[in-house]
Parts: structure tokens; sequence; C-alpha cells
């Protein structure tokens, strides 16, 4: 059974629909990256994973499974047994997640007091082998420090290290560089696979940046919309995507771009709360969409094993739609 | 810590300096004469009038008699009541332990109810708790002082007989002179008082101080709302939900320390505005305080003791505020680390 299962997961704030029927699984060990735009849901959705949603949010999912714990119907409790031990998430901007008022000591020493109790000194020394783990220099000392003290790619790897403290199968990142230098960046993803692979973590990595996924996931997402278009092993898609929007993605890459005057871009933004088109949710955008993408909305359909598209006519290897 | 120290005494001297020209000069302005006002009705002759001015040494032009002022500060001698002949300071020293013990008490009242329901407020946001508790403390906060005070002293005092009108303790109350009286009756009634006198002492202190505490709480709990209500949407607090943290020991450890900031330094300012209160309430509960020790000064045109004591009153204020500022380096780190 896959370590996590989201079936039908959708969040509305009022009318608003953030997350719309979500499905996908992470299998233990799998890395997965999820991309798109800014505000196609990839980050509403692991929140609502971790139970982060709050009133007016609202949650609603066919089937919420991590291993083994449904999580739709379990306590508030029980939720909190299995958050921050089994299923960590670090966030955005490692500046601002940080606590201000305590020390890097306190905040990693929190998580582990809270999940796995044990005596002060204990904790310590864990606390001491935690920062070691994620590459801080002088452990000790640093874990007297405040966050204003560290850098930004120093908190995330504090971040890391709340996050690993209690050994988690599964790791949600949500875009955990996008705050960082890109010096930075190549390093602490970097270090989040290096974690994965000694633990055989499930590693979820959400982002907006293809080329960070493109050679640490097994299995790619891409979100649009707050729907997922297309699902796939990260070296089918990259190399002959499915829907037009993965190909626009992969086209606005800088690597893609040579011998040209402007980057590749797909014009308009992702639809909000008051500009949802009838049928494909890309049609406005799409340089392919024709009646019938206006009208009907399509479903997302497996193509071949571990393969889906939500597209009426699915690009060929060669890049072009296939029309009937 | 050191230079920061020094950095803040610096700024006290000008402060002093200009605090001591403004009490000078307004004290001055008012119209009236202290020697006439002494004489009364009787009046007195141009002669003796003449006399009484220079013994005063109210004769001489207004800039020697500043300076003789700030010299006199300088060697510690806060001047001599026109009234009493007591030196200013040892009439200050008793009022002040009055007044001291009702800010106290005030401000423990307020702050004891102000962050609670503040933070309750913040957290059951929309409720008809924080409805009602914004309300209130809005009214609280436009209700005059002293009509406040006299209604409460209707209702509680006059009509359910519940706590005495006015003064410190009974008048039945004594404390034997023998024992180290330290000046504030909720100590000296507990140690060296008779059964009961203790709590003589409570009842006349619970009106005042929520008199004098009604603005301070009403400030305090809009302010430890607002403060909290922000802090609770940063993202270290989602982060502390990531981990697990329970949601009791998220408001009350993450948010609340966070939140404390703004709310220690409106505490601050509210002790400047308390002692304008108290001159209100001590008046309302006839509460031998500072408050309406200079009021009666000041209609009596007692110019040293006017002067001095809000001298007194203004370092005071500055003190308090530096002890704040101190605080914040305590409840924020990042404050303490700043060079």
């Amino acid at each position: 059974m896959a370590l996590l299962e989201v079936k039908e997961l959708a969040v509305q704030f009022g009318e608003f629909k953030a997350v719309d029927r979500i499905s996908y699984q992470v299998e233990q060990g799998q890395v997965v990256g999820i991309v798109g735009e800014s505000g196609s849901g990839k980050s509403v959705s692991s929140l609502a994973i971790m139970g982060l949603i709050d009133f007016p949010g609202k949650v609603t999912a066919n089937a919420l499974h991590f291993d083994g714990h449904d999580l739709k119907t379990i306590s508030e409790k029980a939720r909190r047994r299995i958050v921050g031990a089994d299923v960590a998430m670090i966030f955005q901007d490692p500046m601002t997640s940080l606590n201000p008022c305590f020390t890097v000591g306190y905040q990693i020493m929190e998580a582990i007091k809270i999940h796995h109790g044990g005596s002060k000194k204990q904790r310590r020394e864990r606390a001491i082998k935690l920062l070691n783990c994620v590459g801080i220099p002088d452990p000790a000392n640093r874990l007297n420090v405040y966050p204003h003290q560290l850098s930004g790619g120093m908190s995330q790897r504090v971040m890391i290290a709340i996050a690993i403290a209690c050994n988690p199968k599964l790791l949600i990142a949500d875009e955990p560089t996008t705050a960082l230098d890109v010096t930075i960046q190549g390093q602490i993803i970097e270090l989040l696979l290096d974690l994965q692979k000694k633990d055989n973590m499930a590693l979820v990595l959400i982002t907006h940046d293809l080329a960070l996924v493109a050679e640490a996931a097994h299995k790619i997402i891409v979100m649009y919309a707050g729907q997922i278009v297309e699902i796939g092993d990260a070296e089918v898609i990259f190399k002959s995507p499915l829907h037009p929007y993965t190909q626009a993605l992969l086209n606005s890459l800088p690597e893609f771009t040579q011998d040209k005057q402007r980057l590749a871009s797909l014009s308009g933004v992702v639809p909000g709360k008051y500009d949802r088109p009838h049928g494909c949710l890309l049609n406005p955008r799409c340089p392919y969409a024709d009646k019938q993408c206006k009208t009907v909305e399509p479903i997302l359909h497996a193509r071949s094993e571990n393969r889906q598209v939500k597209c009426h006519y699915p690009l060929s290897p060669e890049g072009n739609p296939s029309y009937e | 810590m050191f230079q920061f120290l020094l950095k803040r005494f610096g700024v006290l001297i000008p402060t002093f300096l200009g605090v001591t020209i403004l009490t000078f000069v307004f004290v001055h302005l008012i119209p009236g004469d202290p020697v006439l006002i002494m004489a009364g009705e009787r009046g007195l002759s141009p002669e003796r009038h003449a006399e009484l001015m220079a013994q005063l040494g109210l004769d001489k032009p207004l800039y020697q008699q500043y300076f003789n002022y700030l010299i006199g500060i300088f060697h510690g001698d806060l001047g001599v009541s026109f009234k009493s002949q007591i030196p200013v300071w040892e009439e200050f020293v008793p009022r002040f332990k009055a007044t001291f013990e009702l800010g106290m008490s005030a401000m423990v009242f307020a702050v004891f109810f102000g962050i609670p329901i503040g933070v309750l407020a913040a957290v059951k946001r929309g409720s008809i708790f924080d409805h009602t508790a914004i309300s209130l403390s809005l009214t609280g906060y436009s209700m005059p002082i002293f009509w406040w005070g006299m209604m409460l002293v209707m209702l509680v005092s006059v009509h359910l007989n519940l706590t005495p009108v006015s003064g410190r303790v009974s008048d039945m109350l004594f404390l034997d002179d023998s024992n180290p009286l330290t000046g504030f009756m909720l100590i000296d009634t507990l140690f060296w008082g008779e059964e009961g006198d203790f709590i003589d002492a409570v009842q006349h202190l619970i009106l005042p101080s929520i008199v004098l505490g009604t603005i301070p709480l009403a400030v305090i709990v809009r302010m430890t709302r607002s403060a909290m209500l922000e802090v609770l949407n940063e993202d270290y607090i989602r982060t502390a939900r990531a981990k697990g943290v329970s949601r009791w020991r998220i408001i009350m450890v993450h948010a609340l320390r966070n939140a404390m900031i703004p709310v220690v330094t409106i505490i601050g300012l509210q002790v400047g505005s308390m002692l304008a209160g108290a001159i209100l309430t001590e008046t309302v509960f006839s509460w031998p305080g500072i408050g309406r020790w200079l009021i009666d000064s000041l209609q009596r045109r007692d110019y040293p003791v006017v002067q001095s004591g809000v001298l007194i009153v203004a370092t005071l204020i500055i003190l308090v505020n530096l002890v704040i500022d101190m605080l914040y380096g305590i409840i924020n780190p990042r404050i303490r680390h700043k060079k």
C-alpha cells in the first residue's frame, strides 16, 4: 500500500476551489515533485494533508490515507501525534518560519519533546546530532543562537533539522529554496536528497522550478489552477510532455532558450476566483485550444502505466496536439 | 548594555532640564500671588506683603529665582512648602507611597484581566466574547474617570454597601508608630495591624483600583488582541503547528511571547497617563496621594511643591520607560543583540 494516498482531495475557500479533486499516491522512499505556477494549489494541497487549513477553508476528500491512518476521520489529538513526527513539512521562507523569540535549540528540542520525550540531556544530544546532520558547523554552540542571527540558508537547514527530528516517513518541502540564493539552493536540495536516501524517506518537493526536480524526482505531478493536469515518471515527462501546459513550462526554462532573444512564456495568468473559464481551465492560454476545449472539461485519464493526462488532445512525442 | 544605559541617561539630563524650565515658567504664568492667598480674606499691609515676598525669595527677578531653584535641585534641595514649611521631599514620600500603592494595584488589575481577555478575544475572533470585549473596552476607554468613579461609589458603596466610600483605611484603624512602618497600607496592616485590618485596607483599595485601572485595562485588551491576531498569522505559528504543538501551547508560548512586545510598550506608556488619572481618582476617593497633593498646592500657588512635585513625577515616568526599554531586550532577542 502506498505511504500516502490522496483521492479526490478538494480545498475550497467559499466559492473558490483552491484545490480541485486531486488524486495521487506517494510510495515509501519515493521522491515526488509537484510543479506549477504560483496559485496552482500546490502548497494548499499539502497544507490540507498536514491539517493546517484554517476556517474558512474547507477540506474534502474521498480518501486521505497516510501510513494506515485515515487523516479524514482522525481526531485532532491523534493527528498531532502524526504531524511533526511521521509527516513533517518545511516552508518557503525560512527567515520568518522560525520563532524569533526562541533559540534554535529550543525549537528543535521542542519537536523532540512533543513526540519522543526523553530527558533534557538526551534531547540536547539529539539536537546537536541533527544540526550536524544538516551541515551546520559548531552545532553545540549554535543551539543557543536566535533565528535572526542566522542567514537564510542556515535557517532553512535548521527548519530541515526540526522536520527530520522525529525521523519522518514523509517530508513535504514547500518551495524550500525559493527564498534563497542560487548557490544555496543547490546545497539545500542536495541535503534534502541525501537525507531522503539515508533514511529511505518519502519526499514531496513542491516547486515552480522544473529544473530543480528534473534530476531529483522519480515522479512528477503537474498542477494548474488547483487541478492535476499531468502525472508521469520524471524522465518521460521531460522528454515528451503530454499536456500543453507541461510543454509550456518546459519551454520557459532558460536551458531551452539558446539562440533566442526572449524566454518563451505562456501569456496570461492562472485563473482566480472570478475568471474561471468553462471547459478546460487552460483554454484561454493554450495555443492548441479548439471548440471542444472551451465547452467540455477533459478528464484525467491514463495513457500508459504511471502516466496520466488531463487533455482532449494530448501531445505527440514531436510536441504536436493529436486532433482526431 | 552599558553603552545602552549610558545613552539613555544622556537623554535623561536634557529632559530633566526641560521639565524644570517648563514647570517653572508655567507655574509662574498662572495669575495669583501665594502671599495673598495665604493671608486669606483678612488681607495684609503692603509693607508686610513686601517683607513676606522677600522672605520667600519671590522679590527677585524670575531668571534669578529659576537659577536659585536649579542650584537647590543640584544640591538635593527641592525647596520647602510655603504652606506647611516642610521640605517638599518629606511631603512627597508618604504621598507617593499612597499613589504607588494605588497605581500598582490598578496596574495589576489591568494586566491581570487585560492580557487574558485580549488573548481570548483574539483566539475566539468574531465570537460574541470578542465583540463584547471590544465594545466594553471602547466604553471603558471613553468613560470620564470622575463620573465612572462616582457611579461605582454610588452603586457598590452606597447602594450595595460592599466597600467603603473613601480613604485608604477606616478612621478607627490604628497602627503603632513604634513599628517600622513602610507607608504601604497593605504591607503595614498585614504585618503590624490587628486582625481584619488587612481586609479593611484591601476593601478600600478595590474601587479606586478599578477606576484607575479601567483605561489601562481597555488599552491592554485592545493591544493584546490586535498583537495576537497579527502574530497568529505569522509563518512561525504555522511551523509550530506543523511540528504537532498543541493549540494551547501555540497560543501561550509561541504567540504570546511575540505579542507581548507591543503590549509591554503600551503598559509603560500607561504608567504616565495613570498619574494623570490618579489625580482624578484620588480626588473622588479622597486618597491621600500625590495627585491630590499637587492639585491642592497648585490652588495655593505653592510654587516649590508644584515645581518639584512635577519634576519628580516626570523623572519617575522617564525612569519607568527606561525600565520598559530594558524589558524589551529580555522579551525580544532581536533588540538585545542589536549593536
